[in-house]
């Protein structure tokens, strides 16, 4: 293991955390392995590391969710024994959730106190509340109505309402894990603001998170975590992207995506005035339109949950619409009377879903019957009429998983035991592999680890280049600005506006996404 | 990352709960003051002893593998079909009908009638509960369950009011003419020189529900539709991305599964009564599910754990005949085997993982 440089440390304070040698391991996966980290007062730390390298159970463990299998925890220089999550907060541990933990149809009073009340009756608990939330509110810019309920506020207020319940709590250590995930730009900047505030009254912050960007923005010292093992702890100030990412990685990569200018042919996909209304009769698609080239990426940018999901869904065959799509010139059908996955497949529609887990892959199934997944009516997967051909959709899958470098490349083993990004690849193979005219692509990279993430986007350009059309739907504004030809952004069910790569940068479509109108554009 | 081998899945597991639940029925014998090693031995002899016994207990589980078979596909399916009793009572209507009402040259033709009969019979019956799954979201277990009361009340009306013939005390058919009965074990082995028992009734169904296993197996392994079933039975969102019909599979399967259970008549029907009598069925769809259960829905492992069900029951009779063991508590037995076989299964299953993951880490250091 690496050795942990204590950065900063005045030898007079006592750190406001300390772990020594914390392993944990859940059967035979050793997730956490003799950690080591001391976290200054006062400093915002943050724990960079790839999907499944431990971040989180640590952060567990020291919330009290885990119980480590060997190790201690000191708090302030104090040895302290963390067995459950009252104990966590009496230490003084705050943590803000990747998932808030609120109760939907309470208020952000009745939420901040729940579990803390004084006694039998809530009205002092809540004016006592009241006051202290008007105080933290103007020390820490922290600023929500606490009279409106929590379903009615945006991520990013709710998001504060987490935090002003850890600070409620008096926390003076708050751990963040993955906060800026759900937040547009501008969110995140607020948030970042907030931290700021925090860390200058003295509070510690934990900040987990994947993204380097975030990590170079605000923190004082960064830990790297790869698989299990804390492999380096250095200054912020001392280091640099690319060196993080070689740390959480292991080798070099390349962060920038390689590609030649596009040459965009005819139009492979258009959709005009496309709508769509869900099953609790909420209009998601508020009349978008849009086209593709061959030989051109159309990345769609926008926070989750303003409709790019339902544009691929519709797209990909599962779900109804009205308004028109034509793929190569031929409308395709939207009232799901004789559209289906399947259907769309003939017409030459290839589909990475968002969601690999549920939509993607089949998990209990081996990699090797995943490998056909959707194209298991083409003829060369048959024996004959009422058969499949097992073999030879066996012989198929090696071969895929080799070129696409899946690990371990064992096509017998259940999709659920490959990581995140090896199970991406095998979509990512499947898919590509048809040869499709158009390519949906939803979050192609979420949760998957840098070196994969190099490797798909490869692909992705790739097909671009070989002249097929790709829609690109992700919430990273990175990934989008890096991969595509064309950008459009989508803000609560419109296309707010389309954005060349090269002539825009993360602020404007960040203002674009939060559902600022610029001049010129339809809303 | 595996947890432990392949064959402590499929063969160790079942048999260590088989044996705490044969530990555990021992107690419960020792406890009325009866004697467990001979109770154990009483059920050995009496099904497996003599081919008279073997006849009893591959007749029984005859029955078992087709409602066993049958629950394993709709389970397949992500659907719990727990109508099985009341799909093989309709089932029987059908084979009672065929049996009746066509004159047939031979018994082989008459067969392949009566199972078609019983098959349309117990997929009709179940193609209600499987529309209203598929189409309204109605929860199929609790359709399927009311199907089986009323089947019930439907058969008995039909054997009372319809089909009983003039002069009859019970509620049963006429006994079917003497060109569909069907060849019994012992005809069958006769002429190749082995003696079987005369009086045993398991016939040439054990055949059909032989290859029943076969074609189940290539169905829902080898081909593209048991495909469909086994990706929707697992991931329904992931199956309509790929674009496989839920209504399709539901409906499909559903109708295999009841099927299945109405082809169970031909068995106990047409092979063992001859006549149709009321409550022919005798709770085998409900053995189904356990059977099913045990047999970690495959149709190899359904065989298997028919066989044993078989052996219960048949073992069961006997010890209720032979010793003072009152009947009720062969019932209690039974019903050990299914709790921990099927419901405890995870008691089991936990601390022999743990045993396999730490001799596995040992091995690795």
């Amino acid at each position: 293991m690496a050795e942990v440089t204590k950065g900063g440390q005045q030898a007079t304070v006592a750190p406001a955390i300390e772990l020594r040698g914390i392993s944990k391991a859940f059967g035979p996966v050793q997730a956490n392995k003799d950690i080591s980290i001391s976290v200054q007062p006062g400093t915002i730390h943050g724990i960079i590391g790839e999907n499944g390298a431990g971040k989180s159970t640590l952060m567990s463990i020291l919330y009290g969710f885990y119980k480590a299998d060997e190790g201690q925890i000191f708090i302030h220089g104090k040895e302290t024994q963390i067995p459950d999550s009252q104990a966590a907060i009496a230490a003084g541990i705050g943590m803000v959730f990747q998932h808030f933990k609120l109760v939907e149809n309470f208020s952000v009073l009745e939420n901040v106190i729940l579990g803390v009340e004084d006694g039998a009756m809530l009205k002092p608990s809540l004016a006592k509340a009241r006051k202290s939330l008007k105080s933290l509110a103007e020390e820490y810019e922290l600023h929500v109505d606490p009279d409106m309920l929590i379903e009615d506020l945006g991520v990013g207020v709710q998001q504060r309402v987490e935090i002003l319940k850890a600070l409620y709590r008096e926390a003076d250590i708050l751990i963040l894990d993955e906060p800026t995930g759900v937040l547009t730009p501008a969110e995140a900047d607020h948030l970042f603001r907030i931290l700021n505030g925090l860390r200058d009254q003295g509070k510690t912050i934990i900040l987990i998170t994947h993204k380097l960007r975030e990590i170079m923005e605000i923190t004082d010292t960064v830990s790297v975590m790869r698989r299990g093992e804390m492999t380096a702890t250095v200054k912020t100030k001392d280091t640099n992207p690319e060196h993080l990412a070689e740390l959480m990685v292991g080798r070099k990569v390349l962060l920038r995506v390689d590609k030649v200018p596009a040459k965009p042919g005819k139009k492979v996909l258009e959709v005009e005035n496309l709508r769509m209304v869900d099953d609790h009769g909420v209009e998601r698609l508020k009349g978008i339109s849009l086209n593709v080239r061959a030989g051109e990426i159309l990345g769609i940018a926008g926070v989750s949950g303003n409709g790019q999901s339902q544009l691929l869904e519709v797209l990909g065959g599962y779900a109804k619409a009205t308004g028109e799509i034509r793929v190569n010139d031929e409308p395709i059908d939207l009232t799901g009377k004789y559209s289906d996955g399947r259907s769309r497949r003939r017409r030459g529609i290839a589909h990475v879903p968002e969601d690999r887990q549920e939509h993607g892959l089949i998990m209990d199934f081996p990699a090797w019957q995943n490998v056909v997944f959707g194209y298991h009516h083409a003829p060369e997967y048959q024996k004959n009429k009422l058969l499949m051909d097992n073999a030879k959709i066996l012989e198929v899958a090696q071969d895929k998983m080799d070129r696409f470098d899946v690990r371990p490349p064992n096509p017998l083993l259940e999709a659920k035991s490959f990581s995140g990004g090896n199970q991406q690849k095998i979509v990512v193979a499947r898919e590509i592999e048809r040869n499709p005219d158009l390519l949906l692509v939803g979050q192609p990279t979420r949760g998957v680890d840098i070196g994969a993430i190099e490797f798909i986007h490869k692909q992705i350009i790739a097909l671009r280049d070989e002249g097929k059309a790709v829609l690109l739907v992700s919430v990273e504004l990175e990934e989008i600005l890096s991969l595509s030809d064309r950008i459009a952004v989508m803000f609560d069910g419109h296309i707010m506006g389309e954005r060349l790569p090269d002539q825009t940068d993360e602020r404007e479509l960040g203002l674009m996404m939060a559902g600022v109108t610029q001049e010129g554009d339809a809303a | 990352m595996q947890k432990m081998p392949k064959w402590a899945d499929v063969a160790l597991i079942p048999l260590l709960n088989l044996l705490i639940a044969f530990v555990l029925s021992g107690l419960v014998i020792l406890a009325i003051g009866e004697n467990p090693i001979k109770a154990l031995q009483t059920m050995i002899t009496g099904a497996l002893g003599s081919t008279y016994g073997w006849g009893y207990t591959l007749y029984y589980a005859t029955n078992f593998i087709f409602t066993g078979l049958a629950v394993s596909i709709a389970f397949k399916a992500a659907m719990f079909n727990i109508g099985g009793e009341g799909q093989a009572m309709i089932g029987g209507l059908g084979v009672a009908l065929v049996c009746l009402y066509i004159p047939f040259p031979h018994w082989s033709v008459a067969l392949l009638f009566a199972m078609a009969g019983g098959a349309i019979f117990g997929a009709a019956w179940a193609f209600i509960p499987a529309y209203l799954q598929a189409r309204r979201g109605s929860h199929v277990v609790i359709t399927t369950i009311m199907f089986n009361f009323i089947a019930a009340s439907l058969l008995n009306y039909v054997l009372v009011n319809v089909l009983r013939p003039q002069g009859e005390m019970n509620p049963q058919t006429a006994a079917f003419p003497e060109a569909t009965h069907l060849p019994t074990l012992h005809e069958v082995l006769a002429p190749i020189g082995i003696s079987f028992s005369k009086s045993a009734p398991v016939n040439v169904s054990l055949f059909v529900a032989l290859a029943a296993c076969v074609i189940v197996y290539l169905l829902m392994w080898r081909s593209r539709l048991g495909y469909e079933i086994r990706a929707f039975g697992l991931s329904q969102d992931a199956s309509v991305y790929a674009g496989i019909s839920p209504f399709k599979i539901i409906m499909v399967a559903m109708l295999l599964s009841g099927g299945l259970s109405g082809m169970m008549s031909i068995n106990n029907t047409m092979g063992e009564a001859e006549r149709l009598v009321l409550n022919s069925v005798e709770g085998a769809g409900f053995i189904g599910i356990a059977v099913a259960l045990m047999g970690r829905n495959h149709p190899f492992g359904v065989l298997l754990a028919a066989l044993l069900f078989g052996f219960l029951y048949q073992g069961g009779s006997e010890l209720s005949l032979w010793t003072k063991i009152p009947r009720e508590l062969v019932t209690v037995i039974q019903a050990l085997v299914i709790l921990f076989t099927g419901a405890l299964d995870n008691m089991v299953r936990g601390p022999v993982e743990r045993i396999f993951i730490r001799a596995a880490k040992r091995g690795a250091n």
